[in-house]
């Protein structure tokens, strides 16, 4: 009877109040003890960027959470049914509270609104974010366009930004190298502190890439080059997934990728240039996209096709903005 | 018999028709598994696993007789269409492989090499019927695109190749002429009577886990980019490492 007879804005203050400390507390809590641990990590500028708006969603969404949860479990107690209270009133009365509506909407909007430009910004200030732009990306580091030319060269000193081609085939992702003549490999070596572009592209259907220490993210489609952009910051071990449907062993389509120190990683793909030159030779031209069934390797068998034929080779790719 | 008591039978008998129905998808069908070749029964700790298979154009026989297929040898000597293989732990594996089917470029050239195995290289040795036309010769590397030639046996293609992607394995197994008349046209297991390639080479299995394998070469004929049918089923063109500790 008591609470009944109470003025509401008490209930209100005091939920507010509650409200305002827990949410500070938990905040405070979650950006200090749990935020440095969120996924994708510090592996590069946009894992840790990604990261970053996580930790800021979270701080934005446990306010909101726990205003749910207060009034619920304030409701529960403080207006439960008990014996001598008074029946609930209903009606007219409990329909509509235009100032809760409005203070709701407004809130939320506000937040929403906020949202959508700070993830706007964010996708704009980190060049894609480390999502794939598709062939002409909008937002690209510095020096991504030069990257692409033939005559690019990538060294431990000269800062310049290493174009890494990803070509998806069910069920493997490998890899192409353009500034070191074009060998392909099973692994992803990656060297730390560069602006590196992927080059995404499949031979057959749909997939997708997923660096997941990287914070990268770009479907691969044939005969499409799918690019996205990151700068690695640190050395370490990725995770590499498909992140799309894309067959039986879709499942087993993961692999594991290295940030390496500049030196390691020249070393590593001079190295690898040598040893795979006789291989090299016979993978068709570098090019940004190739034709799944240029060879006549399309499930039908051969022979007397046309040799295997890129698309889009190496130079005449579009530049990037 | 009353309308209501016809119409509880047939309620009756419909449950009992879908009850059924669902055993006989789930029970027998769905959950019904795969044959598997244990080679750790017959092994001696310590000693390396020969593990023989043959790759055909076409099965012969079961619910898809044209599909393309691996077939393996038991412990027992008699072929069996099973594609997972019971392997110890850390043992090095003898694999030979008895290639039959006809082939062409690969889709990418990459996986025209020797990659993950020991010495990164395969012994090939050709045959044209029963008659050694080629090899034994270290292979490591072979141009799928190569002209073809009646002379040079290694120069029809690559058939197929057996992969374990998260190992890093690939073998490329150079095809048999497709245009000689005397390839295998028997159901599996062919006979070496007939145009093939032996192709071995060695590997260590890993820690216990089970690691799929599989083809690359888009050999799934009818089916779109050729990962269909064979190629895209249990069975076939792809199965289990089932590596276990001994």
């Amino acid at each position: 009877m008591a609470e009944s007879s109470e003025n509401p804005v008490h209930h209100l203050r005091r939920m507010f109040v509650l409200w305002l400390v827990l949410s500070l507390v938990v905040d405070v809590l979650f950006w200090f003890l749990v935020g440095p641990h969120v996924p994708p990590g510090h592996m590069t500028e946009t894992a840790k960027d990604n990261q970053q708006v996580f930790n800021v969603l979270f701080v934005i969404a446990l306010p909101v959470l726990l205003g749910v949860w207060i009034y619920l479990g304030y409701s529960a107690i403080v207006w439960r049914d008990r014996e001598g209270a008074p029946e609930p009133v209903g009606g007219e009365v409990a329909r509509t509270n235009s100032h809760a509506q409005v203070l709701w909407i407004t809130i939320t909007s506000f937040i929403v609104i906020c949202l959508a430009a700070y993830g706007t910004i964010d996708l704009i200030s980190h060049n894609g974010a480390g999502g794939g732009q598709g062939p002409n990306p909008a937002w690209a580091p510095a020096g991504a366009a030069a990257a692409t030319q033939p005559n690019a060269v990538w060294t431990a000193t000269n800062n310049s930004v290493l174009p890494v081609q990803v070509i998806a085939q069910q069920w493997k992702f490998t890899y192409r190298y353009p500034t070191f003549g074009g060998f392909e490999s099973q692994h992803l070596i990656l060297p730390n502190n560069t602006e590196i572009a992927f080059h995404v592209t499949s031979l057959d259907v749909i997939h997708s890439f997923w660096g997941y220490q990287l914070g990268v993210k770009a479907d691969a489609n044939p005969q499409i080059d799918n690019v996205a952009f990151t700068k690695t910051i640190q050395t370490g071990t990725t995770w590499i997934r498909c992140s799309e449907l894309c067959g039986i062993w879709h499942g087993s389509m993961w692999n594991t990728g290295t940030v390496e120190s500049k030196q390691q990683f020249e070393q590593w793909a001079t190295t690898t240039e040598t040893a795979q030159a006789a291989a090299t030779k016979l993978l068709p031209p570098f090019a940004w996209t190739y034709v799944p069934d240029a060879n006549g390797a399309d499930g039908g068998y051969y022979p007397g096709v046309d040799q295997y034929s890129p698309t889009e080779v190496y130079g005449s790719t579009k530049a990037a903005s | 018999m009353s309308v209501r008591a016809r119409a509880a039978v047939g309620v009756v008998g419909l449950f009992a028709a879908a009850g059924l129905a669902i055993w006989i998808l789930f029970g027998l069908f769905l959950t019904t598994g795969y044959p598997s070749v244990d080679f750790t029964k017959s092994h001696t700790a310590g000693q390396p696993v020969d593990l023989t298979v043959q790759t055909v154009g076409a099965i012969g026989y079961g619910p898809h007789p044209t599909w393309v297929s691996y077939v393996v040898k038991q412990p027992n000597g008699t072929w069996i269409q099973a594609s997972t293989w019971t392997l110890p732990a850390h043992t090095l594996v003898h694999m030979t492989i008895y290639q039959y089917d006809s082939g062409g470029p690969l889709r990418n050239q990459f996986w025209g090499s020797v990659q993950g195995v020991t010495n990164n290289a395969a012994t090939v040795t050709s045959f044209a019927g029963s008659h050694q036309i080629g090899g034994p010769t270290s292979v490591s590397l072979i141009d799928s695109n190569a002209t073809q030639s009646d002379s040079e046996p290694l120069s029809n293609g690559v058939g197929h190749t057996f992969a374990v992607p998260t190992l890093g394995i690939a073998v490329p197994l150079p095809a048999v002429n497709g245009n000689s008349s005397n390839q295998c046209s028997t159901s599996a297991p062919c006979p070496t009577t007939v145009d093939h390639n032996v192709v071995k080479f060695s590997f260590e299995t890993p820690g216990p886990g089970n690691y799929p394998w599989q083809c690359f070469v888009p050999c799934g004929l009818g089916y779109l980019f050729g990962n269909g049918g064979g190629m895209g089923t249990i069975n076939y063109m792809g199965g289990f490492l089932n590596v276990v500790n001994q």
